[in-house]
């Protein structure tokens, strides 16, 4: 079975996974806050079935699969933010259109690449935190950073946005531009958890560990922190797990994360009647009152 | 043309449907207007028109004097929209929602100076919810949800309120706070625009009133005497159009 944890940090191959690995539970839900928040909890997903035109792009052409990805991720984010500000009802569909053209053009594009493998689309799909490489670890570290610098840096701004977008609007916020950078944000953080937890299970990391956060939390920014701290630990956890239990690391992350939120569902109102004793105890008079018939 | 607002031989359509037609109305300072019709008369769209929120079809509007395509000074109007169900998305406390209606104020990436922060402070103690500022918004019942607004709409210091539907559904005590928000705002020398069902414990403090019906201006002047069980001071109107439509999957439009 399983070896010390201790032995498994000794290698440079699992200290490089390990940090990859808590790269993406530290970004992936700084960033998923805003998407939950504006309830497009599932624009995650999509981005990274695009995400994968660019990796089939970047093996066919034999250029990084990490560079064309965020490229194509991207383009797919401004065209998805674009349709989503129209509003049109159309744009469900468009949409749908551009996440199966997505996965479908990664699959065939890889298919047609030289040296071509299954393993390989495995890989991108589902995560292959063992694969990293001291030049990846470096992209993500810069990558994630960046995505930090705007969802920590901006946080009233985005969060108006994401909460009251009209309110916004009239405030003379800068909306367009921030829905813009908020898109290409989430790019890059499918992107950057592609190594780790793969394209298909990155919005897991972006929404789970928010969901978890808010089942404890009273506001955005406590929710914030929680729900990074939720990140970080389902990704360590999981980390070592996947390794103890040989099976793969994105989906046993993925996995923690949601034990985590099922044990706080259950836990959440023990823990909400010791911290929150205000919420019941003052008696609200009705505020709707309707005429007798 | 001087004054807050105003509206110029304004028209508004919805996918080829006119809603509004040649509306002219202009707004003076200090001036509190209150835009009575019945629901789809078109009184919301006329001042969400006003906002930039809804094209305009044909005419002009002019804000502070300034055509509104051109005007930037948007920290001089508090915007209070129809309350939208809290109950789910991301939770957010009451000092966090009023404090994105210091943004405006406070300008673009700017950090909040204590100044900003007491602004917060002290329009949260105005609409009475001093001791629930570090709750949850979705847990305060509707009426403390629409002060929240009322609070996010007074932080950035404002010349012009517009409030859209402000003490629909609310609860006395809720219209009883907002009614002495109000006043001060306007001995503070402020201009309301509020568009409303009926007035109830408002109807003191306005000082015209535009009834809009079937698209048109169908009166402007003295503020019209409530009739029938509208009148009675106990009747709470409560609104048969649910005010939280369900959001899409790419969120509420």
């Amino acid at each position: 079975m399983g070896y010390p944890v201790i032995d498994y940090l000794s290698s440079p191959i699992m200290q490089r996974a390990l940090l990859g690995v808590i790269i993406t539970g530290l970004v992936a839900p700084s960033l998923g806050i805003y998407l939950v928040q504006r309830r497009m909890s599932l624009i995650g997903d999509g981005i990274g079935h695009i995400a994968l035109t660019g990796v089939g792009l970047g093996l066919l052409t034999g250029g990084q699969p990490v560079l064309t990805a965020v490229i194509v991720a991207i383009a797919g984010a401004v065209a998805v933010e674009l349709v989503r500000s129209r509003g049109r009802t159309s744009g469900d569909i468009a949409l749908a259109i551009m996440f199966y053209g997505g996965i479908s053009g990664g699959v065939f594009l890889v298919g047609l690449a030289p040296g071509r493998s299954n393993s390989n689309l495995m890989a991108y799909l589902f995560g292959s935190p063992l694969t990293t490489t001291a030049e990846d670890l470096i992209v993500m570290a810069v990558l994630g950073g960046a995505v930090l610098a705007v969802t920590l840096g901006l946080r009233p701004w985005l969060f108006a946005v994401c909460q009251d977008e009209e309110y916004a609007k009239v405030s003379g916020l800068p909306v367009r531009l921030l829905n813009i950078l908020l898109a290409i944000m989430t790019a890059v953080t499918v992107t950057v958890a592609m190594r780790a937890v793969g394209l298909l299970l990155v919005s897991a990391l972006m929404v789970v560990p928010v969901a978890a956060a808010q089942l404890l939390s009273r506001g955005f920014a406590g929710t914030m922190a929680l729900s990074v701290a939720a990140g970080v630990f389902s990704a360590v956890a999981g980390f070592f797990a996947s390794l103890q239990l040989d099976t793969g690391t994105g989906a046993t992350v993925v996995l923690t994360a949601i034990a985590l939120f099922v044990l706080l569902v259950l836990l959440s109102p023990v823990l909400r009647r010791r911290w929150k004793p205000m919420a019941t105890e003052n008696g609200e008079q009705p505020e709707w009152v309707l005429e007798s018939q | 043309m001087t004054g807050v607002l105003g509206i110029e031989h304004g028209a508004v359509a919805y996918g080829g449907r006119p809603v509004l037609r040649d509306l002219n109305l202009t707004v003076q300072t200090g001036e509190v207007v209150a835009i009575l019709g019945a629901n789809g008369s078109g009184k919301s769209t006329m001042i969400r028109a006003a906002l930039g929120l809804v094209p305009l079809a044909a005419g002009s509007i002019q804000l502070f004097g300034v055509p509104q395509r051109r005007f930037r000074q948007w920290h001089r109007i508090g915007y209070v929209p129809q309350r939208v169900g809290a109950g789910s998305g991301v939770p957010a406390t009451v000092r966090e929602v009023v404090s994105a209606g210091r943004l405006a104020t406070r300008g673009f990436l700017r950090p909040a100076s204590s100044a900003d922060k007491q602004a917060v402070s002290s329009v949260i103690e105005l609409v009475g919810l001093g001791e629930r500022a570090r709750e949850p918004v979705s847990t305060l019942s509707g009426g403390q949800q629409q002060r929240t607004l009322i609070a996010r709409a007074l932080a950035g210091e404002p010349d012009l309120l517009v409030l859209d539907e402000p003490t629909a559904g609310v609860d006395a005590a809720s219209q009883e706070a907002f009614a002495r928000a109000l006043e001060r705002f306007v001995a503070g020398g402020g201009t309301v625009i509020l568009v409303a069902h009926e007035l109830g414990p408002l109807q003191p403090v306005v000082t015209r009133a535009v009834v809009v019906q079937d698209g048109v201006i169908a009166h402007d002047g003295p503020v019209p005497q409530p009739a029938g069980h509208h009148a009675h001071p106990e009747h709470d109107h409560v609104h048969p159009h649910a005010p939280d439509e369900e959001p899409g999957l790419w969120g509420t439009q």
